[in-house]
């Protein structure tokens, strides 16, 4: 991993047409991401964090602005960008292991190099015992773990998660964010996670980016010198998350005003 | 025990309905001629599956012997129709299937065509089929492909189309080309709805057989109910449309114990 994987978001708009009308999803989005950054894109549904984060991962490019990785501008999804799914989104006709050795076969890896890294990635995952077992066999928990393995493989410097844990229970939930924090302590990789969750954003960000509601702005830029691991009882961890729960608040309330007024589309 | 108990109350209706059908004829309360008794049933059938000939070794071997038998000589012809319309249907609408599935231009030129034929049942075939192909097996072959070809086909067309985004945006992101996202997630995901086709086609081209062996062939089990008919055998008619539900559900089964084999993977349609 060279220095790469510097994203650069300059100026990024972006507008969608919803039932006749131009929807400003994002708005004069400047965001500058250091290599090895955990960046936490945190905000109410609809401020277009993960607009943002599709725009970044290329599926869905901004309406103008420029999205730049290690200098080259995005045109489209690839491998650089690894992407991990709210809804997992494995394959549910490969086994765990024919599900990470996926991204490697596409490369044209050979067969041994892909057996050797599958292997260490289902030992760094915990997975050894279910190397044989479709998705449906797996609780959400381990799917989300399969998720990350098939991402690792493609050993991509930048890592995009669409509120990767939002559908797992608490302590599933804390259970993966440990072990994302050991993985990217391990692996340095930069990592773009988008999150609902302030307490998850503080938990695991060097850095929170907090979004406005409609059109998508950033709202606040908030460093997180926290020592990690973080204690979430801490006075300091806790006067942070007053701070953003009050920030969040404000973006949220206009956002159940939308709705009352029937404006809201998602 | 309590699967026991299940399979018992399975049985239950048919065997009282035999009964019940035992009583009427050995009552006299029906012509026997108009619904035989369901002992002559079975005897007729055992004289209908027993080779004809006494076992002569200078004509062939002993399997060849015991597979001379009108009834399974009837069955095997059945069955040879059957799968040779059933491959030749499903193998056009196979490909046909993907494309239309896969490319909205092939889907917008064949789709108006396939539209209009579609609702033709294949029966309605069988003028043309006729005056296309004359007698024998080609005729029936014919039908039969037509009526395995377009639940193979809509079930394709809609197993492609139905396949979730999610799984191609993951192959993009994971940059696989145009025929990788093909070979290894399209078609893998739309397994479960072609394979449902594939079994609802089997049942078509199985109904589709014995109606086209009533018109265009000589032997097979649809002709020999019907040939038994001009000799008012009613207990023959019985005994081949027993051996046609038999041989229907057996090879259902076997259609739908293959596909929950290769599909282990599946959670069921329903639950998608």
């Amino acid at each position: 991993m060279s220095a790469a994987s510097h994203i650069s978001i300059q100026g990024v708009h972006k507008v969608f047409q919803s039932g006749g009308a131009d929807v400003h999803a994002l708005k004069a989005i400047d965001l500058e991401i250091p290599q090895g950054q955990f960046v936490c894109l945190l905000g109410p549904s609809g401020c277009g964090k993960s607009t943002l984060l599709n725009a970044v991962a290329g599926f869905s490019l901004p309406s103008s602005g420029s999205i730049t990785v290690h200098g080259s501008a995005i045109a489209d999804p690839g491998p650089d960008r690894g992407m991990v799914f709210q809804e997992y989104a494995l394959f549910p006709w490969m086994t765990v292991e024919q599900n990470i050795a996926f991204g490697l076969q596409i490369k044209k890896v050979t067969k041994p190099v892909i057996q050797e890294k599958v292997d260490a990635l289902l030992a760094m995952l915990h997975l050894e015992d279910f190397r044989k077992r479709y998705p449906k066999d797996l609780s959400g928990g381990m799917r989300q773990r399969v998720a990350i393995a098939r991402v690792l493989a493609i050993d991509s410097p930048i890592m995009l998660m669409d509120e990767p844990f939002g559908a797992l229970d608490a302590l599933t939930r804390r259970n993966l964010q440990d072990e994302l924090l050991r993985l990217w302590m391990e692996l340095r990789k930069t990592i773009l996670f988008v999150t609902h969750s302030i307490e998850e954003a503080l938990y695991l960000a060097d850095r929170t980016v907090v979004m406005t509601y409609r059109p998508g702005t950033i709202k606040r830029d908030l460093t997180i010198d926290l020592p990690r691991p973080r204690d979430v009882a801490s006075p300091a961890f806790n006067a942070l998350k007053k701070e953003l729960g009050q920030l969040l608040m404000e973006e949220q309330s206009r956002h159940v005003q939308d709705e009352f007024k029937g404006a809201a589309v998602d | 025990m309590r699967r026991y108990r299940h399979a018992a109350s399975g049985i239950l209706v048919p065997f009282a309905a035999l009964a019940l059908w035992q009583l009427l004829s050995s009552m006299g309360w029906v012509n026997a001629t108009i619904l035989p008794s369901p002992l002559r049933v079975l005897i007729k059938w055992w004289a209908y599956l027993r080779p004809l000939e006494a076992f002569d070794p200078a004509q062939g071997t002993y399997l060849k012997w015991c597979l001379s038998g009108e009834l399974i000589q009837d069955a095997m012809g059945s069955l040879y129709r059957v799968l040779v319309g059933f491959f030749i249907g499903a193998g056009l609408a196979l490909p046909l299937g993907l494309a239309m599935g896969y490319s909205r231009v092939a889907y917008g030129l064949f789709n108006p065509l396939i539209q209009v034929l579609r609702p033709i049942p294949p029966i309605a075939y069988i003028p043309l089929s006729i005056l296309w192909f004359g007698l024998g097996n080609p005729p029936a072959v014919f039908l039969i492909a037509i009526g395995a070809f377009f639940p193979v086909l809509m079930n394709t067309v809609a197993g492609v189309q139905n396949v979730d985004s999610i799984y191609l945006r993951v192959g993009r992101n994971l940059g696989a080309s145009r025929l990788t996202q093909f070979t290894r997630i399209i078609l893998p995901a739309a397994t479960p709805y072609i394979f449902t086709g594939a079994r609802i086609g089997m049942g078509t081209a199985f109904i589709v057989v014995i109606v086209s062996e009533m018109i265009a062939v000589n032997n097979g089990l649809g002709y020999r109910i019907l040939e038994a008919r001009e000799y008012l055998w009613s207990d023959k008619i019985i005994a081949g449309m027993f051996t046609i539900g038999l041989l229907g559900l057996g090879i259902d089964t076997l259609m739908s114990s293959l596909s929950s084999h290769l599909l282990k993977w599946h959670r069921g349609l329903e639950q998608g």
